[in-house]
């Protein structure tokens, strides 16, 4: 172990879909996409826009007024996609392109399934199979040869359906009313340890638990750190610290959550190894949880060897000593 | 240098809820802006510059929501700031607002803090544990919740003190048209008997999960003479780090700094005696005396007892948290705003049934993170 080894790292993966409450204009406008529609507002200046804004970009005013416009439009500037990534509109080649719709005065932007397009090319609206996903209900445009898809929906724009919702002689398909829509969220991060850390983190891995200490407060911390938070300088000495200590504060966990990779209850405590000056938070088990106390002595019940990782997850928990319990007064300046 | 007067001209906030599905995140914050902007009698045309607060981008999956709300709070072609500090965010908000018109660097400032936790969840958002780590974490209860068995211990507090908070606040939101849990028949029985979700914090002394937005607007002296106004007499906010050696969890040094600071700078030598009413961030009941303390209500080791007799009531010695708290409303982003707000309510007398009796100076109080940031100011019916 030199620390001439790199920063350990890995991957670290979040995702959530999320639930996007639309309010009236954009429930409109989801709606209409369902039905294959495409609906756009009026502005204050009279200029109709889509997607239709909540409020008006110059006079901050509701916009209320919404105009179907029509599902062909032209292609007003537009950048290659030449290598897709995951969740994008299309897995080949592809454009991106601002995209001015018959009928509106500013453009949407979308994909057009095409490798290459041109400024002024006249694009069509293809619909995804399925509805009731907002924006992605317009799966991606192609171009436009002036004889339709067989999709069947082009129409011309320009009919106002305002807040009353009338929707005149305009064809359309029954559609639940759009309230909300889910949106996949999906963060890929890779997540890399401080020089310090990766350094504690090896030591893990052969069951040593390795602390610094600052050279200028002289705390002992676990993990190390890059900047102690004290004095701004990197912990430099290495401590060696027992795989025992006790609990200063804790809490009973009884409540289950999303993504909670604990059974609940458990005790999650703050441990203060013997040695250190700072505790970090473990699960104690091996005694009822209303046993567990402040002050409790605890030793670390590792996993077994050919389980070891780079993690503190090595130990597997904590678990009481049976020794007496420390006083107050040696943790009270740890709390 | 000199500083200008500021005051608060206008307050407006939601009706907040479990979910407020009817609206997006910009209708949403829509709602609290014209309300403001209607309590000030003013329009988007008066306002110089926006200061929008929310809290960690993951809770609603929108990153920097600022550009996405431009259009909805009328900051086209002005300066629009986006605040970051986790859960004091709603009071940073302000007091930045406040620091442009202190600074005569702005006239009227619009400042907005929302929260819309039915499209995410903030437990799970608040629990992703990194590689190399420990899956420990459960939620802002989970962290919090060892640092209150550490106040107990430490002060000797009674066992129920923390259920008198909670029966107080819920029975305060029950007067507030706007808080999300009106709860006038809860009782210190019913509390003690709630689930313990993270023992020693029991499921009725947890704060909601709530959609809601709130807005201030801040005016300088002109802006405010002749109408109703909270003058604001100090701003603070302090920072330090999530852990160190020796770090007090229980009676954080920034919270203890900053009131300090507060203090001295508002012209208060004895706070219990010279503030009418105080709105402080409450997410977990026993953080009402662990703040007392810290803000220096109370000596240490002492707040539980002015809780105890009564004294942070309505009709106490120092009401604290007629709005409900966060105990009854927690859109995270707006909870704090909703504090400084609620203390300019009270100095202008429109808290309506919430009021406190001759209430002319006001402390609005937030913390955020891991008890890490801290912002406070003092509001007072006079000028300062």
């Amino acid at each position: 172990m030199t620390s001439s080894l790199p920063p350990l790292s890995a991957p670290l993966d979040i995702e959530f879909d999320y639930t996007r409450s639309l309010g009236s204009t954009l429930g409109r406008f989801a709606t209409g996409l369902a039905q294959r529609r495409v609906l756009g507002a009026r502005g204050s200046d009279g200029r109709v826009h889509v997607p239709p804004p909540e409020y008006d970009p110059g006079t901050g005013a509701p916009l209320t007024e919404l105009v179907e416009v029509g599902q062909v439009g032209t292609v007003v500037t537009w950048a290659a996609q030449p290598q897709p990534l995951e969740g994008q509109p299309l897995r080949h080649p592809f454009c991106w392109a601002m995209i001015r719709l018959d009928g509106a005065d500013t453009p949407l932007v979308h994909a057009v399934d095409a490798p290459r397009v041109a400024t002024g090319m006249r694009v069509r609206a293809h619909w995804a199979d399925t509805q009731g996903n907002g924006i992605r209900d317009l799966a991606y445009f192609v171009p436009d040869d002036g004889q339709g898809d067989g999709q069947g929906d082009g129409q011309s724009g320009g009919q106002g359906i305002g807040q009353g919702g009338g929707r005149g002689d305009v064809r359309t398909r029954q559609a639940e009313v759009v309230t909300t829509v889910t949106t996949p969220i999906r963060l890929r991060y890779r997540h890399s340890a401080s020089p310090e850390e990766s350094r504690y983190l090896r030591g893990l891995a052969q069951g040593r638990i390795l602390g610094q200490r600052c050279p200028a407060c002289d705390k002992v911390y676990l993990p190390p750190r890059g900047a102690c938070p004290t004095d701004g300088v990197p912990t430099v000495d290495e401590v060696e610290l027992p795989d025992r200590g006790i609990v200063t504060t804790f809490c009973i966990v009884n409540v289950p959550f999303l993504g909670q990779r604990i059974t609940p209850p458990y005790v999650a405590a703050y441990v203060l190894l013997d040695g250190a000056d700072i505790a970090f938070l473990h699960l104690v088990l091996g005694c009822p949880a209303d046993e567990v106390r402040m002050g409790l002595r605890v030793e670390a019940a590792w996993k077994p060897r050919d389980q070891w990782g780079t993690t503190l997850e090595n130990i597997d928990h904590f678990r009481p000593t049976g020794e007496p319990d420390a006083p107050y007064e040696t943790y009270a300046g740890h709390l | 240098m000199t500083r200008h007067l500021a005051a608060v001209i206008g307050v407006g906030q939601t009706h907040h809820r479990a979910r407020r599905t009817d609206v997006s995140m910009a209708g949403l914050c829509r709602e609290a802006v014209d309300r403001a902007l209607a309590d000030a009698d003013l329009t988007f045309d008066d306002i110089d510059a926006v200061v929008l607060g929310k809290a960690p981008d993951l809770f609603e999956g929108v990153m920097m929501p600022e550009l996405m709300l431009a259009d909805a709070l009328g900051a086209t072609g002005k300066p629009l700031l986006r605040v970051h500090t986790a859960g004091s965010v709603g009071g940073s908000t302000a007091n930045v607002a406040a620091s442009l018109v202190h600074a005569g660097e702005h006239r009227r400032v619009l400042a907005v803090a929302f929260e819309k936790q039915s499209e995410s969840n903030a437990m799970w958002a608040l629990s992703i544990a990194p590689p190399f780590s420990l899956p420990v974490g459960a939620g802002a209860g989970g962290y919090f919740a060892p640092h209150v068995r550490s106040y107990l211990r430490r002060s000797g507090a009674p066992g129920h003190v923390g259920a008198v908070v909670a029966v107080k606040d819920r029975r305060n939101g029950a007067l507030n048209p706007y808080a999300h849990l009106r709860q006038a028949d809860i009782t210190l029985e019913s509390v003690r008997a709630s689930r313990m979700l993270w023992d020693p914090i029991r499921y009725d002394e947890t704060c909601p999960s709530s959609d809601g937005a709130c807005a201030v607007v801040i005016g300088d002296e002109p802006a405010a003479r002749g109408r109703p106004a909270a003058w604001i007499h100090a701003t603070v906010m302090r920072t330090e780090p999530t852990t160190f050696a020796g770090r007090d969890q229980v009676n954080p040094r920034a919270g203890r700094d900053a009131a300090a600071a507060l203090w001295r700078a508002a012209g208060i030598a004895d706070p219990l005696s010279e503030v009418d009413v105080a709105e402080l961030y409450v997410p977990f009941s026993w953080f009402e005396p662990m703040w007392l303390e810290n803000l220096g209500f109370a000596a240490e080791g002492a707040g539980w007892k002015l809780t105890e007799a009564g004294e942070t009531a309505l009709g106490g010695r120092l009401p604290v948290n007629p709005s409900g708290g966060v105990l009854s409303s927690n859109p995270i982003g707006a909870s704090g705003m909703l504090r400084f707000a609620e203390a300019a309510m009270q100095v202008m007398g429109r808290a309506g049934d919430h009021q406190v009796d001759g209430a002319r100076r006001a402390l609005g109080h937030a913390y955020g993170g891991g008890s890490q940031y801290f912002s406070m100011w003092v509001v007072g019916a006079q000028r300062p």
